[in-house]
């Protein structure tokens, strides 16, 4: 039997009233990649912070090779060997990797010999782990993916033998993720020992040997990944089965409610995104975009919902013209037309979190009837159709005056997928509606989606999952550099066929 | 050949009048940089001119006066930061009550000691700093060209004014070129990284705020131990909001932040030298307008004229570690 290298024993930790950590107990071996799966808000980061000495436990003990610690701060659990790799980079953005690596770590008071021995290091280090990092450049210049590299690099060259990644893959496109786990595999043949949050499935199968379960605040339960499966895990998580294909009726697709005609749209830099795209939605049908993040989908969804210029083409909604180079409507005009918008960045354009989650639940209705009158807010009638709403979208917690950045990504997006639903718009645009959504919510909102389908919606779906849009989708269009490359029938489709066409290969 | 001097007495009172100005920017450059907004640069720098003028005028010693001076910004300095670092107070409020503060209590307590409100009795040569002259600058004197720029503009000045344009150098560093540097800049950009590395996020910002209150106590007992000989009601005059707008204006970094010292210094010597002066086809400029050029130079460049200023990212920001 291998003695573990980490070692918690009751730990409880809260947050005024909010018990996140409820007697966890935890054991992690060494050398092993270890997945901690649970649904946002379950703890588990949380958990880690404490492992991280960034919180302090109330209660509990650590140990690391049988030794117990007590960690105060983040410098005590890197003297033992604890790296952790967080969700939001802790990175200076103005500063060059080499900078961001010593912080902390410099070693001398006055720059000189232990720089150039640190740098020495480092690319020793890349090169044993193929990190390809350069070391002079700055982190504002530096895609998501490499500065997740420097995180990693950053933790390697403190001495972490135990490297905690906390949803290392929400940010990344699917090549990106494909390098990570490269990477997290040679990190374990080294002798490390990984320990893997998420709440994606798919990455707990791929990569761990071991798993445990959080849920709301408690270890549910520890297995060996060969011993299970993503139902049994999903289950676990939720606590009650998840549904994880879809049960979709027959197409029954109406008249075109949706046309875009040689559309052309430039980004913010005059570069031209989207090049001469042409789309039909009919009434009832669900379109999927597949594609790898940045081939034009972002500039595509604004033009479409009228936030970003047109440059050439034309839009038409329920056969009308709405919007060309010369003309077009802006976004409040489209919504009064039956056009509704998911962003696909909800936390800068779907929401304002710093406001309470019953404003945000109004907004851009919140100068009709019952919500205002006479420009003046009717505060009881809001709060009554807020209650009313969360309750029917299963919005948690269902508290209207709760700030909007205190929920969970899931339960932010059924904030914004409520409000724009509960329209009942003629068509619908969305994007990412599951991007750092747990599983449990995912399945709900897919439903929604669903639902709204059979009611005669036209819904343009834009997704870098291309599990969610095969699921979902009706119809697939690939995009690829601007361009649509290929549509294709769900009906009659690999996911390896629509993979070649969002390469650009065929 | 008296262009030639002309020239040379106005560098030579730019060198001076911006003196002031160096140490503010300077210490504005430590505390920003750690991500704590000063605008109490003003109020320190009045305090540290009140308490310089009066410690040397009862211990007869100016250099007491100075070590009192920053004894008293580096308390200032630490009470900004115990409202606004460990208290997570607003910082823009926290500078403004110091400044209200100081500029009531320094004339209340002149009128309590000395009868006058806000007037320090006149200071002795014993109880003041002198002008330094550099050796030689005599006999340097006549030699053309390196006898002017050597005797005329670099002697003759107080030991602030060499004191603080060694500073800069010091101060470039200090920030760019050491670990305290380094963990300085990235408090102010990110904290929750420096965290993150081990590092104390509140103790750095505390240490930026000291080595602050040291820098500015030397603005002030320039003002009131050496260019004059005693303290008068708010005769830092606006220095230290000056001070701030050439840090800005020179992007928090200690080289630019002096070229735009030297640039407020030079307009302000220039409308000083214009007073009077009969230009040729103008005429004699109204003094008003002479003296509203600092000022018009200030709002122009602050006005975006010099390029967008990127302050440090987390500026402003009480540090919150756990939600």
């Amino acid at each position: 039997m291998v003695s573990p290298i980490l070692e918690l024993t009751n730990i409880n930790k809260s947050f005024g009233h909010v018990h996140a950590n409820k007697n966890i107990n935890l054991k992690i071996n060494k050398g092993t990649i270890h997945g901690i799966i649970g649904e946002n808000g379950a703890g588990k980061s949380t958990l880690m912070s404490i492992v991280f000495g960034l919180y302090q436990a109330n209660s509990g003990t650590i140990k690391v090779n049988g030794k117990e610690i007590n960690l105060k701060s983040p410098k005590d659990s890197i003297t033992n060997g604890i790296g952790m790799v967080h969700q939001h980079f802790m990175l200076v953005e103005n500063f060059t990797v080499l900078e961001n690596i010593i912080l902390g770590f410099e070693g001398e008071l006055v720059f000189g010999k232990n720089l150039e021995k640190a740098k020495k290091d480092l690319k020793n280090l890349c090169d044993t782990y193929k990190l390809n990092i350069d070391l002079n450049s700055t982190i504002s210049d530096l895609s998501v993916g490499f500065r997740q590299r420097v995180e990693i690099l950053k933790s390697l060259y403190r001495g972490a033998e135990i490297l905690i990644l906390d949803e290392p893959t929400g940010v990344l496109t699917p090549q990106e993720v494909d390098e990570l786990f490269k990477i997290l595999r040679s990190l374990k043949d080294e002798g490390k020992t990984i320990v893997l949050i998420t709440h994606k499935l798919i990455e707990i199968m791929d990569l761990t040997s071991e798993v445990s379960v959080m849920r709301q605040g408690e270890m549910v339960g520890h297995t060996k990944t060969a011993n299970t499966n993503k139902e049994q895990l999903a289950e676990m998580m939720v606590g009650r089965s998840v549904l994880l294909r879809l049960d979709k009726s027959q197409l029954k697709a109406g008249e075109v409610l949706f046309k875009v005609k040689n559309l052309t749209v430039k980004d913010d830099l005059d570069v031209t995104r989207v090049k001469n795209v042409d789309l039909e939605i009919r009434a009832g049908e669900i379109l999927g975009l597949a594609g790898v993040t940045g081939n034009g989908q972002t500039e595509l969804l604004e033009a479409l919902s009228g936030i970003r210029k047109v440059e050439s083409g034309e839009i038409y909604l329920e056969g009308k013209k709405v919007s060309d180079s010369q003309n077009f409507l802006d976004p409040r005009e489209l919504k009064d037309k039956g056009l509704a918008h998911v962003p696909e960045d909800r936390q800068r354009m779907g929401l304002v979190t710093d406001f309470k989650a019953y404003e945000n639940l109004i907004f851009g209705y919140h100068d009709q009837q019952p919500f205002s009158k006479s420009s003046v807010l009717n505060h009881s009638d809001i709060i009554s159709h807020s209650k009313k709403i969360m309750e029917e979208y299963d919005v948690r917690p269902q508290s209207p005056n709760l700030i909007t950045s205190n929920f969970s990504g899931g339960n932010q997006q059924k904030i914004i997928l409520s409000r724009e639903l509960n329209e009942n718009p003629k068509v619908l645009l969305v994007g990412q509606p599951t991007r750092g959504v747990d599983i449990g919510a995912i399945e709900f909102i897919h439903q929604r989606l669903i639902d709204m389908r059979d009611r005669g919606a036209a819904i343009l779906l834009v997704s870098v999952e291309l599990d969610e849009v095969l699921s979902l989708s009706d119809r697939i269009v690939v995009m690829f550099d601007g361009k649509i490359v290929g549509e294709k029938d769900n009906k009659n489709v690999t996911d390896r066929e629509l993979g070649l066409l969002m390469a650009g290969v065929v | 050949m008296e262009f030639l001097s002309d020239i040379a007495s106005l560098i030579n009172s730019t060198l001076r009048i911006s003196t002031p100005l160096v140490f503010a920017a300077m210490a504005g450059i430590f505390a920003e940089r750690s991500g704590v907004i000063d605008f109490s640069l003003e109020g320190k720098m009045l305090m540290a001119a009140f308490v310089a003028a009066v410690g040397s005028y009862f211990l007869g010693n100016p250099w007491l006066g100075l070590l009192l001076a920053i004894i008293a910004c580096v308390s200032l300095s630490m009470l900004h930061g115990f409202a606004s670092v460990t208290y997570k107070g607003d910082q823009v409020v926290s500078c403004v009550a110091i400044n209200i503060l100081i500029i009531g209590l320094t004339t209340a307590l002149a009128a309590a000691w000395f009868g006058q409100a806000g007037l320090t009795p006149t200071l002795n040569e014993d109880q003041r700093f002198l002008e330094v002259n550099l050796p030689f600058a005599e006999s340097l004197k006549d030699v053309p060209i390196v006898g002017t720029i050597y005797s005329d503009i670099l002697s003759g000045h107080y030991i602030f004014v060499y004191l603080a344009y060694l500073s800069v150098p010091l101060v470039f560093w200090v920030v760019f070129k050491t670990s305290f540097g380094l963990r300085l800049r990235a408090v102010g950009e990110n904290p929750s990284a420096v965290d993150t590395a081990g590092i104390n996020v509140f103790a750095m910002r505390y240490k930026a705020l000291a080595i602050n209150g040291v820098l500015i106590a030397f603005a002030g007992a320039h003002l009131s131990t050496a260019v004059n000989a005693n303290f008068f009601r708010e005769m830092s005059a606006g220095r230290g909001y000056l001070a701030l707008a050439a840090m800005i204006f020179g992007k928090w970094h200690p080289k630019t932040a002096l070229i735009a010292c030297l640039l407020f210094g030079f307009t302000d010597a220039l409308q000083i030298r214009l007073q009077g002066v009969e230009l040729p086809a103008i005429g004699e400029i109204p003094v008003q307008l002479i003296q509203a050029i600092p000022y018009v130079l200030t709002v122009v460049l602050l006005a975006g004229f010099v390029g967008k200023a990127i302050a440090p990212n987390a500026i402003g920001q009480p540090y919150i570690k756990e939600r």
